[in-house]
């Protein structure tokens, strides 16, 4: 075999060996546990902390609130849906769960949208209906007029 | 991908109805960037292929250029793609975990194949014993870079380029089908795709690779005229026409396929077939009609046609040579252009369309996608101050057996 072939396959050689080896090293420990891709993943997404604890653990301590909410239109809405994961307030009650008052919040469901049905998510065109007002002036969120 | 603050912003983005997430694009112009790239390297393989082993001499002039400038873009082939990767330094993960599930996934191995069979060891067999010869001309650091390059071989003996030379033939033969393969799996990729009627065809891997060979016999007959300019050279202008002519005849072929790609659609004109006749006369007008077939296609071809039975003076066919280079080249970026920011355009619901601003800068648009297409240059720059396809010794001569 001419020698110039013969350095070419050990160069060959050595760089498919770094790359086995760097295979062998770098593979995460699960991989194709049950398909391509890390078995471990299933319990590390399963074990991470639960952000939204759900409207029932919010009326445990709200149930007044909770008591007004069930007679009004929002009735079926988490309360997570508005003032954002409780979780860390579930723990220390002293986390504070920072709203937005202003009207951004309520006009991301009822803004003027031809896509999404009236008869369902009442919709006003902000532009024309009191703007730049807060909402929350004349409107409860909790139980709100229509 | 942008972020869209409010509904109101979203909706300045859409025409009719669209699904939510097909809102923002998530392959935007480095995705463009990578066929294109890796199509440029593709047709400088091939062009030097038809030197090679289907023996067109008047090719030769071009041959050494042809090699280092597929190997200047396949070296920044994968920069796109990675650049425009959210997490860039999991990329070598596709590496180590292998697996056929996905034809994403297979990239590395099809990019390693041809980089390390195919490109590296052609040239290294070309360049071998002109290596040697250089190790021994130059002194210090120069000196030990090419017995580096020459991994420490220093044989020069007529059989030694005898092998060169034959292995050399092997390996070019092998690197046409894998030419093929690493372009024809580039269109794979989006012809794979069924829920897009824009691209799922069996033709998008066959109309990738010819519109490859296009831009890469187009990019090296640009760098052959540009790079003979700076050397102050004459060009070898029997060169010059034969690659015009292999230009000519690939253009047709694929323009051919490219037609019969769109006639097939217009005439099957399934349920798909209204939203894309209101996309390719809309927002793919300027880029589809003016850009990829009118400058792309339409100029090149008829220019190249007249040149094939009438040829003016050379200086006039020179200036006509680059120009039409420079045509097909941003011709075919605007085909890369159509299939991979069009293919995102319109709904899959059918009934309306998102809209795509490219900017200037930012993550990863214009500026990063335009440093990507120069870096090749400076690298075959390097490239041809370290290998000189002018110094090289003559070829040796292998009797027929």
């Amino acid at each position: 075999m001419p020698l110039q072939v013969k350095r070419l396959l050990l160069v060959f050689a050595i760089f498919i060996g770094i790359m086995l080896v760097l295979k062998y090293v770098l593979t995460p420990d699960s991989w194709r546990e049950y398909g391509p891709y890390r078995g471990n993943a299933i319990g590390e997404i399963a074990s991470q902390q639960a952000k939204y604890v759900q409207k029932e653990s919010c009326a445990d301590c709200h149930d007044s609130i909770a008591e007004i909410k069930s007679r009004g239109e929002h009735i079926n809405l988490q309360c997570e849906i508005c003032h954002g994961p409780g979780y860390q307030h579930v723990d220390d009650e002293n986390f504070k769960m920072e709203i937005t008052k202003n009207s951004t919040l309520c006009l991301q469901c009822h803004t003027m949208n031809a896509a999404s049905p009236k008869n369902i998510i009442k919709q006003i065109d902000a532009t024309e209906h009191n703007e730049g007002e807060e909402c929350i002036t004349c409107h409860n969120p909790h139980q709100p007029w229509l | 991908m942008d972020k869209i603050q409010s509904l109101y912003e979203a909706l300045t983005k859409v025409d009719g109805f669209i699904y939510p997430n097909e809102l923002a694009l998530n392959w935007d112009m480095l995705i463009v960037m990578y066929p294109y790239i890796t199509g440029l390297v593709a047709g400088a393989f091939i062009l030097a292929s038809l030197n090679r082993v289907f023996d067109i001499k008047a090719l030769r002039p071009t041959y050494e250029l042809s090699l280092l400038t597929a190997l200047s873009f396949m070296l920044v082939a994968t920069m796109p793609l990675i650049t425009h990767l959210g997490q860039p330094l999991r990329f070598y993960e596709m590496l180590i975990t292998p697996h056929l599930t996905s034809a994403m996934a297979i990239f590395g191995f099809v990019y390693l194949w041809y980089l390390m069979v195919v490109l590296l060891l052609e040239i290294w067999f070309d360049y071998r014993y002109d290596m040697v010869i250089w190790s021994r001309e130059k002194k210090g650091f120069m000196k030990f870079f090419y017995k580096a390059l020459t991994l420490w071989v220093s044989d020069t003996s007529p059989e030694s380029r005898k092998t060169d030379e034959k292995i050399g033939y092997f390996i070019t033969v092998v690197g046409i089908p894998s030419a093929f393969l690493l372009h024809g799996y580039v269109g794979f990729i989006f012809g794979s795709i069924k829920a897009n009627p824009w691209w799922s065809t069996v033709m998008m891997p066959v109309i990738f690779l010819f519109s490859a060979m296009v831009s890469g016999i187009a990019l090296v007959m640009f760098i052959y005229m540009v790079v003979s300019y700076l050397r102050k050279q004459k060009i070898d202008m029997n060169a010059l026409d034969t690659i015009a002519k292999y230009l000519f005849y690939i253009l047709i072929i694929d323009f051919t396929l490219e037609s019969l790609d769109q006639i097939h659609r217009i005439y099957e004109a399934d349920e798909s077939f209204d939203i894309l006749k209101i996309l390719v006369r809309g927002k793919l007008f300027f880029t589809f009609f003016i850009m990829q077939i009118g400058v792309g296609v339409v100029i090149p071809l008829a220019t190249l046609g007249f040149l094939q039975f009438k040829k003016p003076r050379v200086r006039i066919r020179k200036l006509i040579y680059w120009i039409i280079s420079i045509c097909v080249l941003v011709g075919i970026f605007y085909m890369r252009w159509n299939v991979v920011i069009g293919g995102q355009l319109f709904s899959k619901s059918f009934y309306g369309f998102t809209s795509y601003k490219v900017n200037l800068i930012g993550g990863s648009d214009v500026t990063l996608s335009l440093l990507w297409f120069i870096v090749p240059f400076f690298i075959l720059a390097f490239l041809l101050w370290l290998l000189p396809p002018w110094k090289k010794a003559p070829p040796i001569e292998i009797p027929e057996e």
